[in-house]
């Protein structure tokens, strides 16, 4: 084995990344709970949590100029590097839609739901999912994984159109719902987002072990 | 569609019973700059050697294949003085002759029956002015050579290629002795030069070889083991032994 200090310096980058995404399913996870179970207190937990989430981003940014500054990555090692500064972007973002998912959670605190909420709370599950499989398939350079799951956003996307039609009518039929049936709207589409970022991670865990850059 | 201005076809050469290179094939395309990359002893300069003939000084040195320089086999032509005008070299240690920065860049022009001292004065000027050495130099163009910095000997030593109306200039690792200011100035010449020459340059400077190949071939044990555009092959190799060595995890 050469390069070892390199070798640590790349491991260490995986953990903090990890740790990362741990703390943004997290924070989905409870932001859409908060939401179903008219919560305020958790969702005030995550919107105070996403801090955690910005520090980090800096941090592993940080320690990926580092890296290309002292180490000179090529290669499969440079397009780690560039692949997990790309990452930890659509990590923050998917973070901030979270916050925006727990603000919706706290407004809707107070009123009776106008609608069962089953498909906004299935949807994230399925984002958070894409997420843990998508970093799950970077570290372990897993590439085949990674594109089975920026599959499943088609779903999510699926859901969100079949979620906004069925507001539109709410909508149409009593316009004392509008106000809500906004807000749910734009809660779906925060996790359609979510969705979006999720698949892009897959897209970087592709290209880091394959070096092409696909759009799925 | 790229011209290609040197062609190496199933080179195979000896040292006496050793094999040094073992059936090369590969083609230099023409005003690009084309990096050879490898560990010691992998073959890169005794290759970067044959192509204007260097190892024919070697005892025992043999060769099978052939060298085609626009076309014409470089092994079959009898005038090797034509061919060394034609591709010069420039050596890893700066190597001025023992005289003034004038009649180092005169040198050449004056071998080759050039003998007006007006024509020479240009000649002198134009090619320091290539190198960028002329503001440096102007005063002092009769001072000796060797009073120059180790940057400025070397961008004199491509000077003196460039007298002579080189179409290729080969480098054997001609920045490993000189500080990275110096450098730097070396490689930004060397990018300017190849709008008007070919550059084959061997490296062990990999982050070199990046910045400023087009092309890069990595040699193996005297076998090239892959030979791609510099971007491919710094970012995505085909070969795991190149990723293993340009990421400095070979051996």
């Amino acid at each position: 084995m050469t390069r070892e200090k390199f070798e640590s310096q790349l491991k260490k980058l995986d953990n903090k990344l990890l740790k990362m995404a741990i703390l943004v399913e997290e924070s989905v996870n409870k932001a859409v709970y908060a939401l179903k179970n008219q919560d305020p207190e958790t969702a005030r937990e995550v919107i105070r949590d996403d801090a955690k989430i910005n520090d980090m981003e800096i941090d592993i940014t940080e320690k990926c100029s580092i890296i290309l500054a002292t180490e000179n990555p090529v290669a499969g090692d440079l397009r780690h590097v560039i692949s997990i500064m790309k990452i930890i972007t659509d990590l923050e973002r998917a973070g901030d839609h979270s916050v925006h998912i727990a603000k919706n959670a706290i407004k809707l605190a107070g009123e009776a739901y106008i609608k069962p909420l089953i498909d906004l709370p299935e949807m994230s599950v399925k984002a958070a999912d894409i997420i843990h499989t998508g970093i799950e398939s970077f570290i372990n350079r897993d590439p085949d994984a990674a594109y089975q799951a920026a599959l499943k956003d088609r779903e999510i996307d699926d859901m969100h159109l079949q979620v906004v039609r069925e507001l539109i009518f709410i909508m149409l039929t009593d316009n004392k719902k509008i106000d809500q049936a906004l807000s749910l709207m734009f809660t779906s589409r925060f996790i359609e987002r979510l969705g979006d970022h999720a698949k892009n991670i897959c897209e970087w865990a592709i290209y880091s072990v394959k070096g092409e850059k696909i759009d799925l | 569609m790229r011209d290609d201005i040197i062609k190496v076809e199933k080179l195979d050469l000896f040292y006496s019973e050793f094999q040094a290179l073992h059936n090369i094939n590969l083609t230099i395309p023409e005003n690009k700059i084309t990096a050879f990359i490898g560990p010691s002893g992998c073959g890169k300069s005794t290759f970067l050697k044959t192509l204007n003939r260097m190892n024919d000084l070697v005892e025992g040195c043999s060769i099978t294949g052939g060298v085609l320089y626009r076309g014409n086999d470089i092994y079959r032509e009898e005038d090797v003085f034509t061919l060394r005008k034609n591709i010069g070299m420039v050596f890893q240690k700066p190597n001025p002759f023992p005289m003034s920065i004038f009649d180092n860049i005169a040198y050449g022009p004056r071998v080759h029956g050039i003998a007006s001292k007006n024509v020479l004065h240009e000649i002198v000027e134009k090619c320091l002015r290539d190198v960028a050495l002329w503001e440096e130099v102007k005063d002092r163009l009769h001072k000796p050579a060797l009073s120059l910095s180790g940057g400025q000997q070397q961008r004199l030593c491509i000077g003196r290629v460039l007298a002579v109306e080189s179409e290729v200039i080969l480098f054997d690792e001609p920045t490993s002795a000189l500080d990275p200011v110096s450098t730097s100035k070396i490689e930004d010449l060397l990018d300017k030069l190849k709008k008007k020459y070919t550059i084959i340059i061997v490296t062990h400077n990999m982050q070199q070889a990046a910045r400023i190949s087009d092309r890069t071939a990595f040699f193996l044990h005297g076998r090239i083991e892959e030979y791609d555009d510099t971007e491919k092959i710094f970012l995505n190799p085909e070969n795991k032994t190149t990723e293993e060595y340009i990421s400095g995890r070979f051996g």
